[in-house]
């Protein structure tokens, strides 16, 4: 995407004039976001072999990882740690709410990841745009494609990991579970599994990081840091809001130290690459 | 290759004689030859003599004498019986060597074959005695150095059966048969160092050794219907067990098209069980036949892990059986429904009921009889597409906004 380094050229006068950033994620998000990254590639390319075990890219890569046994133990390792994330993070969202003044707006308001009446017509809106028969919808602090990714995670979490639970616990799931049970595992852990890695690695990069505007990668996830004009241009519902709260003084910040952006973008890269590649291994499995 | 008869055996040997014995005797009266080979080895110690014909004439005496005819002090007249020791010169061109006049049995299995009715037709390269046993320096083939020694066969029929060129003419069955031959397990084990190397059968143990038929002909031992008769002449347990298969029962019920030892294990190319190659490939010879089942295999874990190679996970012969494979409905089957958790517990230990109640076939695509898993399949693949649908539109027409905005700021920034 050749176009986008001219177009970062053309903003940046007019856009990075003020120099402020302002807090986006936390730490914690940050690192979760990293540990659910890493874990979902590892599991992605160790996974994904098995669906396409007839193909010789598949063969090699399963040698590299120390054969299907180290494959699957990696596969293991990083399922392990991605439930405990996940885990951690409805434990988190819980404790918050508990914790907040008003527990509601965890779970309802701008704030929350829980879909409203505004992301339906925003995604109305952005259709539009797309055709250019409107303006760009006015985005508050998460958009629909942001919370669908993160329902996204949501609900694979509990069919991938539950249907990977039972295929690794077989023994113990078949006390209380038919053996047809086991199948149905089969086949949804698999389908699933190629919905989440396909999604994440086209749509999901595409959304956060491919697309012109943000190309290579948007940064904000790793340093929890955006730029004034970011927030202005990209979310002005919640630039809105927090000026009329009063609540964008305390938010901001420093820019991002540069160690962090280092990270950032070498970690970013890294999970690109591995994404793309391996879609670029599928796509060629199920065309050849 | 045309029958040549390399004669230099014979020279040497009249060498070493008259060195012996005859030279201090003949020196002093010079009586007529009383041994008829010192006449022929007058012409014919020479490697380099020609005959009329520019053929090599040349014997090599010392290689006759220790051949199996010249420890039996035979006389070159024995096989040469067209020629007399008293009518010298002989005629420029004499009859092939008649084996028969000794080993009538041999020869005579050798003429129903499929090398001697080649020859008759006019085929130079078809074998003949010769050319399997030598000529003028024949071994037993008990002697390790001989041609027809057990260690020595898959050369010596691999001149023509291993030769590309040859094969490619001759239009020779099964292709280079004795490169195969030596990588499969038979062919190692010939040509091991182990006491029991004699054991396992090289070119002969199968084909015979002068009655080597067809595999089209009935009586040949390597026809299909003689196949496991013949394994079995080793391998007596495995035929035993093969012979209470489902496989065997329709063998022997007349089905000839059921598998008998070669369709899983190859005629030539023979590998040793327990390795992790066999056990990969022979799923696909399995599957040769049961294809919907190893369709419905390949979708299973089991299935892909042995598709990438490795055998921790259950093939085939895992849960059927290798040579006893029955079916389900037999009582005596791995997989009747009375036997499986124990078939299951022999990788999985901790198995119950309804752990081997799994479908290690099951049919996604298989609407009638396994209605859950086409329904799920059906219902996974609808939110594939509902959802790559979507956002695949979405993000094809927002890189094409992107790409027009772009395109607007640039005009707007005077580029």
């Amino acid at each position: 995407m050749p176009n986008s380094i001219p177009m970062t050229k053309t903003m940046t006068p007019s856009h990075a004039t003020s120099g402020r950033y302002y807090h986006r994620f936390g730490p914690i998000e940050r690192v979760m976001h990293v540990f659910l990254m890493l874990t979902f590639i590892g599991c992605a390319i160790t996974g994904v072999p098995l669906l396409f075990a007839d193909h010789t890219w598949a063969t090699v890569l399963v040698k590299f990882m120390g054969g299907f046994r180290g494959a699957a133990l990696i596969h293991r390792i990083c399922a392990a740690i991605m439930i405990v994330v996940f885990v951690g993070h409805v434990l988190r969202v819980f404790v918050k709410s508990f914790l907040a003044e008003d527990w509601l707006s965890v779970f309802w308001g701008p704030d929350s990841m829980v879909p409203n009446l505004k992301d339906g017509q925003d995604i109305v809106g952005q259709m539009k745009w797309f055709l250019g028969m409107g303006p760009r919808p006015q985005f508050d602090r998460f958009t629909y494609w942001e919370k669908f990714d993160y329902w996204a995670v949501f609900w694979g979490m509990f069919i991938i990991g539950g249907s990977g639970l039972m295929l690794w616990f077989p023994h113990f799931f078949s006390l209380f579970l038919p053996g047809w049970v086991f199948n149905v595992a089969t086949i949804v852990h698999g389908e699933e599994a190629l919905l989440a890695v396909g999604f994440i690695f086209t749509i999901h990069f595409f959304n956060g990081h491919l697309r012109p505007e943000k190309f290579p990668m948007d940064l904000v996830i790793f340093t929890g840091r955006l730029p004034e004009h970011e927030l202005k241009e990209e979310r002005p519902v919640e630039y809105a809001r927090l000026v009329r709260e009063g609540r964008l003084a305390a938010l901001e910040t420093d820019p991002p130290p540069a160690e962090t952006v280092m990270f950032g973008r070498v970690l970013g890269s890294i999970g690109l690459i591995l994404g793309v590649l391996t879609i670029i291994a599928i796509i060629y499995s199920v065309l050849f | 290759m045309p029958l040549t008869f390399p004669i230099q055996s014979l020279s040497a040997l009249v060498i070493v004689l008259a060195a012996a014995f005859a030279g201090p005797v003949s020196a002093q009266t010079a009586p007529p030859a009383a041994d008829p080979n010192e006449s022929c080895m007058m012409c014919h110690s020479d490697p380099a003599a020609k005959g009329s014909s520019g053929k090599s004439i040349g014997v090599d005496a010392k290689a006759f004498a220790g051949s199996v005819h010249g420890q039996m002090q035979f006389k070159c007249t024995d096989c040469h019986s067209d020629v007399s020791a008293e009518k010298l010169p002989h005629a420029p061109t004499l009859k092939p060597a008649n084996c028969a006049s000794c080993h009538e049995v041999p020869v005579k299995e050798y003429l129903e074959t499929a090398h001697a009715k080649a020859r008759a037709k006019g085929n130079t390269v078809a074998a003949s005695c010769g050319d399997c046993h030598g000529t003028h320096d024949i071994q037993k083939s008990s002697e390790p150095t001989s041609r027809t020694n057990f260690a020595r066969l898959d050369a010596t029929c691999g001149a023509c059966h291993g030769n590309e060129a040859v094969i490619k003419q001759a239009n020779l069955p099964g292709g280079n048969v004795a490169s195969q031959y030596r990588d499969s397990i038979h062919g190692r084990k010939t040509h091991s160092t182990g006491s029991d190397a004699a054991k396992a059968p090289s070119c002969a143990g199968c084909h015979g050794a002068h009655k080597i038929l067809s595999k089209t002909d009935e009586a040949s031992r390597v026809n299909r219907e003689n196949i496991a008769a013949m394994c079995g002449s080793c391998h007596m347990q495995v035929l035993s067990r093969f012979n209470g298969s489902q496989h065997g029962i329709m063998r022997q019920a007349g089905n000839s098209a059921a598998p008998t030892c070669i369709d899983c294990h190859s005629a030539h190319q023979i590998q040793q069980h327990n390795t992790v190659q066999w056990q990969v490939d022979v799923i696909k010879e399995c599957g040769g036949c049961h294809a919907d089942f190893i369709k419905s295999y390949r979708d299973t874990y089991h299935g892909q892990v042995t598709q990438l190679g490795y055998t921790r996970v259950a093939t085939c012969a895992s849960c059927h059986g290798a040579h006893e494979v029955l079916p389900a409905s037999n009582p005596k089957s791995m997989i009747a429904p009375e036997n499986r958790v124990t078939t299951c517990r022999a990788c999985h230990a901790g198995a119950n009921a309804n752990f081997a109640a799994y479908r290690p076939h099951g049919n996604a695509h298989d609407r009638e009889g396994d209605p859950i898993l086409y329904y799920t399949r059906i219902f996974m693949q609808l939110l594939l597409a509902g959802v790559f649908g979507f956002f695949g539109l979405h993000t094809l027409l927002w890189l094409v906004r992107s790409l027009v905005e772009v395109r607007s700021r640039r005009g707007r920034g005077g580029h």
